[in-house]
């Protein structure tokens, strides 16, 4: 089986998943992105890398972070940026994804960014550009259902690289809602693939999936045992919806027994970091006194991840199909 | 499609596993029925030879379940194009399951279905009635009306019933007129909604997992059912190795129990769903190796006794859809020999008992044996040659596979219905 995210060469043709993505693109992306990160600072903050092309933000859900994210990485990268709420227009008038796409490409896009519920989406959508031979068109995932969101497992590379330097000696924990985070895996995939000797998952039994053994992961439902010497700490978001009911009985006690405050911070190494892919649920999983602290990289992860949007794009643009 | 009186079927190699018969030799049919082996009968002057030299002549095969889409979802599939399907597949004899729209819960719709069939002139077509009304698992449907309009047993389809006293009354029901209730094991609320074998596979994908339990606990439940009232059960569709072990048990106990596995479960794990083919979208999931192999074991074993197509025709517009939006089913109803086949391997009176005799005594019908006196349901087939799984090669308005691109071995090269050659290829 044939990994559809790159091409016959081995370069990167779509951003699907960082699963299957050697190190080597990896490592390109970040250093690429190292270089981007800079021009955010000028006075102008645009290179004409993507100019005269189209990207395509194509949101089957609501996302204001990411799509704005993108929207800047384009802009910056000199691309023209068009902006599809697609919830709102054509899906329910009973338009299918693919029709969708045929239609955007006969627009004569240059690149999809794509976020959908449902994991796969965009490998049906990159599987039926090559079906249809349109290779010149790239697809980036903006995150599909619970399956990844690659350019936020890269942005958080990003961070840990820029504070910690090297990977090969760290412990990362990732605490909360494993279950049905798509951000968890990208990083969990990213951190295996870039050496990371000890990646932890931290919850309670809920919201862990089975299998995370095979994928490299120690798992603790106590959090206390799970940060005690961690390098970094990457907080998860709990949705709204799952804060009671099955999975869990409340947001106080889950706070009280997965929430990141200053005590518990004191477990990890004096210099470790706290990251969160936002937004933030302050008093549900994160205490502010920690959010707001000295160790948490939160904004600085926001910055980074404009140039490490930009540098994926700018890549794939410059592939041939 | 010629209607022959008198049809001689020379030099083949004739399979015939309800009667023992692994030989090559010749096969007379006289007024559609089995009229000798071996010798003509006296007096036996052919209107038809078909020469099966290095060819198996074999019973018509008998499929467990295959959805013919109608009435209600013409425009996935007709009865006109599944028969079809069917006779290219040397299928002559096929089980419905009763989810159609309306649902087969009522006399009238049945019969209606059960006469458009005979119209055709092709499988004989026996339906499973609803075992309650809508499939909504509340009233039991009349199913001694039922089975007087033609319903071989009674099923809940793709729909578990959430009340379990409801399922304790459906089979206190049934038991009464000795009448068979076909189900597939799977708990009303675990796994709901799952899309994907809850394993590492589903977990890295990000997909919703159905795990084996909620087959195992379905399973425990039915079990003490049967118990408690002597009905009979077919369990429809197993795929787990824990699954098969009670039913192992259960055989083993005694219970009225048989069981079937869809003929892609045999082959296929969910390490075939590869990046997020739709086509390796099914019902129940595709589960571990382990599991396969269990389901190969059980087989071999007896603990299965038949294999089925499941053929559930689905067209590209909920086809081509992200994986966990695309209807699930496969088409199968042209593959169920040859992969029938590929499981078999070197035993191929085995492999044809799964799809002939032991299907026939499952659904209680008088098929899939060759003996003087017998229907002439026949299938004529090369087990060595080889065809591509590709649309244009399916007669089904099912296009949908996980086996697309693959090349088979086992191809029918006619297929007889009641004497009369229905498909010649």
């Amino acid at each position: 089986m044939l990994n559809p995210q790159l091409n016959k060469n081995g370069e990167l043709q779509h951003l699907l998943s960082i699963e299957g993505l050697p190190k080597s693109i990896v490592n390109h992306i970040l250093d690429t992105a190292s270089s981007f990160v800079g021009i955010s600072d000028r006075e102008v903050k645009k290179v004409p890398l993507m100019r005269g092309k189209s990207v395509f933000n194509l949101f089957f859900e609501n996302s204001t972070r990411t799509r704005t994210t993108f929207e800047i990485a384009s802009k910056r990268l000199s691309a023209d940026v068009i902006n599809l709420n697609i919830q709102a227009s054509s899906a329910s008038k009973g338009e299918s994804l693919l029709d969708t796409i045929d239609n955007l490409s006969a627009m004569h896009a240059d690149m999809f960014v794509v976020r959908h519920a449902q994991s796969g989406a965009p490998y049906l959508i990159a599987k039926h550009l090559i079906d249809t031979k349109q290779s010149h068109v790239h697809v980036v995932n903006a995150g599909d259902g619970r399956h990844a969101h690659p350019t936020q497992g890269l942005l958080d590379m990003y961070t840990i690289r820029h504070y910690k330097k090297d990977f090969t000696n760290l412990t990362v924990a990732i605490v909360g809602d494993i279950l049905h985070s798509r951000v968890a895996r990208s990083d969990i995939h990213a951190l295996t693939t870039l050496g990371v000797p000890e990646v932890r998952a931290i919850g309670p039994h809920t919201l862990l999936p089975g299998g995370l053994e095979q994928m490299g992961v120690r798992v603790f439902t106590n959090m206390d045992e799970g940060l005690k010497g961690v390098d970094v700490i990457i907080m998860l978001r709990l949705q709204n919806e799952r804060m009671s009911g099955a999975l869990l009985p409340s947001a106080q006690e889950y706070f009280k027994s997965y929430g990141l405050t200053p005590e518990r911070l004191a477990l990890a190494k004096p210099d470790a970091i706290v990251m969160h892919p936002g937004p933030m649920n302050r008093g549900v999983e994160i205490d502010s006194a920690v959010a707001d602290g000295a160790q948490a990289v939160i904004l600085p992860q926001v910055t980074f991840g404009i140039a490490v949007r930009m540098a994926v794009m700018s890549i794939l643009a410059g592939t041939q199909g | 499609m010629s209607a022959a009186m008198n049809l001689h079927i020379k030099n083949g190699r004739v399979i015939d596993p309800a009667n023992g018969i692994d030989a090559v030799q010749d096969l007379f049919v006289v007024d559609g029925k089995v009229a000798a082996l071996g010798k003509a009968p006296a007096g036996f002057a052919a209107d038809t030879t078909l020469d099966a030299t290095g060819l198996v002549v074999a019973p018509g095969l008998v499929d467990l379940s295959a959805r013919l889409r109608e009435p209600g979802y013409e425009y996935k599939a007709t009865l006109k194009s599944e028969m079809q399907a069917a006779m290219q597949g040397g299928v002559t004899t096929l089980v419905c399951p009763p989810d159609t729209d309306p649902v087969l819960d009522e006399p009238g719709l049945v019969e209606m279905l059960k006469h458009r069939a005979s119209k055709l002139n092709q499988a004989h077509v026996h339906p499973l009635g609803a075992l309650t009304m809508g499939l909504k698992g509340e009233a039991l449907t009349e199913m001694a009306e039922l089975t007087e309009a033609g319903c071989i047993g009674f099923s809940q389809a793709e729909v578990p019933i959430e009340d379990t006293n409801v399922l304790l009354r459906a089979l206190q029901y049934a038991k009464t007129f000795g009448y068979t209730v076909w189900v597939r094991p799977q708990d009303a609320h675990i796994g709901k909604g799952g899309i994907a074998h809850a394993g590492p596979l589903a977990s890295r994908l990000g997909l919703s997992g159905v795990p084996v339990m909620s087959e195992t606990i379905a399973l425990h439940t039915l079990f003490e059912l049967v118990r408690a009232t002597g009905a009979k059960v077919h369990l429809c569709r197993m795929s787990s190795a824990a699954g098969l072990e009670l039913v192992r048990a259960a055989k083993k106990e005694g219970l009225p129990v048989t069981c079937d596995v869809g003929v892609h479960h045999v082959h296929m794990t969910d390490a075939d769903i590869g990046f997020f083919d739709s086509n390796a979208r099914v019902t129940p999931p595709f589960r571990s190796q382990r599991d396969r192999d269990a389901i190969c074991a059980g087989l071999q074993d007896g603990t299965i006794d038949a294999i089925c197509s499941d053929h559930t025709p689905v067209d590209d517009d909920e086809k081509l859809l992200p994986f966990g939006e695309a209807s699930p089913g496969a088409t199968g109803l042209e593959l169920l020999l040859a992969l029938t086949l590929k499981w078999g391997g070197e035993q191929l009176p085995l492999a044809i008992a799964k799809v002939t005799s032991d299907a026939a005594r499952v659904a209680g019908v008088p098929a899939g044996r060759l003996g003087v006196g017998a229907a002439a349901d026949i299938v004529v087939f090369d087990p060595a040659a080889r065809w591509v799984v590709e649309p244009s090669a399916l007669a089904s308005q099912g296009k949908h596979s996980p086996f697309l691109g693959y090349e088979l071995a086992g191809q029918v090269k006619a297929t007889i219905v009641a004497g009369r050659i229905a498909f010649q290829r």
